[in-house]
């Protein structure tokens, strides 16, 4: 026996974030998990005693005991700021096949205020220690960026048309209160902000925050029987990958094969292509990630990124809506944004965005780990299978 | 006074690589199966799975595949900002990460897929390879 896929078998049922995001001094990271936990097990009217399953990109361990939760399952995928979507494909899976019957999975990080968090640092024999690290890289904005300018060369890509993404996001960000970036911007702005890595400028950086979010996971069959506020999102369509965790090896700078295989298998699933797809979150850790996930999702040909986001199509009003809470850009980072990508996309299929975009029936919430090191991919839909 | 910057340290698996660079010599492993060159150290071919694999000098030639200019200073790192993170595509094929010296690094001066010579500096107990612009032919000091 060997089931096809478990297209739609399972629904998101409770989504909440943190109550309070961006900076939140007074929380540890493992309060985050939980005030998240809490939030989403509220939004669809469960107890812990219901949780029989806990995924998380930390410690599920503790934030199973922290929340007093006796798992049957547990998954601790950590690639990343996929890592989400991840548990969400990983969950679909298990609950699909009766390992267990409701799943939460939970993020709380202290990206900004650093309590309770833990330390960082490298290790110099490590193949990144001994191949990367000397050369001086000082965190993501001084690695991932490092395809751009062979990007610029092979395609033309302007630095007008990745400033546009900054952009076009901080229009987005305008409407959603909980952002932390809502003043409007320029190209200009963007282009004088601060260089942190040429060429990418300060404004073309995501943010550092904290905050945290949970989703609470369960068969479409028991979703049906729930009482709930809001109705299910259905999840018929997953993919993950992976490439390389030195991102000086990736095969091309100019697109991501863990983008494309992940992507290619969820809309293989769902039995979609990006025409169908009425809303995009695509991890925005720097402003040429939405440019790499376009092409390399399918929504536009290689090399016509730039130019779309530049001509308006992903800003509101356009006609294919992207990262729509203003995206680690300009709404929230925290260091694995995944999580916040998800929660975007459930809100936007429950009609309950800040900035809510008409008819939103089928989104897609496509993450990135490490750099281009990971990826996952969701295709979320409140049509009932 | 100023950190250290980042040292390597090599493992088994890597150490030829390393000892390599403290001949002034840089090294690749190359698979007999396959006929090709690899990066980083592994002891079997990354392609087919081989032991059959061998270490060989190979010539320091490459070219500028892409790169961005560092504006926020790693330790050690201080006197040099802004400098130049460099993938260098080598003449037999692999990439690999480093820095270009002897050329300041701004983006005029950096183009894309300009010809690079391995050189090496010293890094505590390790020599590390590091590229320059490409004399001219006939010229090569």
């Amino acid at each position: 026996m060997s089931p096809a896929s478990v297209k739609g078998a399972v629904a998101i049922v409770g989504a909440a974030e943190t109550t309070e995001l961006g900076v939140i001094p007074n929380l540890s990271e493992i309060q985050l998990h939980a005030d998240a936990a809490r939030n989403a097990m509220a939004d669809c009217g469960v107890g812990v005693a219901d949780i029989d399953g806990v995924a998380c990109a930390a410690n599920p361990v503790g934030v199973a005991h922290y929340l007093g939760i006796t798992p049957t399952y547990i998954d601790g995928t950590s690639v990343g700021g996929c890592s989400f979507m991840l548990h969400v494909r990983h969950a679909a899976a298990a609950l699909a096949s009766g390992m267990c019957e409701m799943v939460l999975v939970t993020h709380g990080q202290s990206g900004r205020s650093r309590v309770g968090a833990g330390g960082r640092g490298g290790d110099g024999a490590s193949l990144q220690g001994q191949f990367e690290a000397p050369y001086g890289p000082t965190g993501p904005p001084t690695m991932f960026p490092i395809g751009v300018l062979r990007y610029m060369k092979e395609f033309g890509l302007t630095h007008e048309q990745l400033a546009s993404v900054a952009v076009v996001q901080r229009q987005w960000a305008m409407g959603n209160p909980r952002a932390m970036m809502r003043d409007p911007i320029t190209v200009d702005d963007v282009l004088s902000s601060r260089v942190i890595a040429y060429p990418i400028h300060l404004l073309e950086c995501c943010l550092v925050t904290d905050g945290g979010g949970a989703l609470v996971l369960t068969t479409a069959e028991r979703a049906r029987d729930m009482d709930l506020a809001r109705p299910p999102v259905y999840v018929v369509g997953t993919g993950e990958s992976s490439e390389t965790p030195m991102v000086s090896q990736m095969e091309d700078f100019t697109t991501s094969r863990a983008f494309r295989v992940s992507g290619a298998k969820a809309f293989a699933e769902a039995g979609i292509t990006a025409a169908d797809v009425d809303h995009l979150m695509i991890y925005d850790a720097f402003a040429h990630l939405p440019i790499y996930g376009l092409e390399d999702l399918g929504f536009v040909g290689r090399g016509e990124a730039g130019p779309f986001i530049e001509e308006g199509n992903t800003a509101p009003g356009g006609k294919l809506p992207l990262n729509t809470n203003g995206g680690g850009l300009s709404y929230t980072h925290t260091g694995m944004y995944g999580m916040f990508a998800i929660q975007e996309s459930v809100r936007q299929l429950r009609g309950v965005a800040p900035a809510q975009v008409e008819g939103v029936e089928l989104s897609v919430a496509h993450g990135v780990g490490g750099m281009f090191a990971a990826s996952g991919t969701l295709v979320l839909t409140n049509r009932k299978p | 006074m100023s950190p250290p910057k980042p040292e390597p340290r090599p493992t088994p698996e890597t150490q030829t690589f390393w000892d390599g660079c403290a001949n002034g010599e840089l090294r690749l492993q190359h698979c007999g199966a396959c006929d090709r060159y690899y990066f980083p150290p592994r002891p079997f071919c990354t392609r087919c799975l081989s032991d059959e694999v061998e270490w060989r000098p190979v010539s320091g030639r490459g070219v500028l595949h892409t790169y961005l200019i560092n504006h926020r200073a790693a330790p050690g790192f201080e006197e040099e900002a802004p400098y130049a993170i460099a993938v260098v595509e080598l003449e037999e094929g692999p990439r690999m990460m480093s820095n270009i010296v002897g050329i300041e690094n701004t983006p005029e001066n950096l183009v894309l897929d300009m010809p690079l010579e391995v050189t090496f500096e010293e890094r505590g107990s390790v020599m590390l390879p590091l590229f320059r612009p490409a004399a001219p032919t006939g010229v090569r000091a």
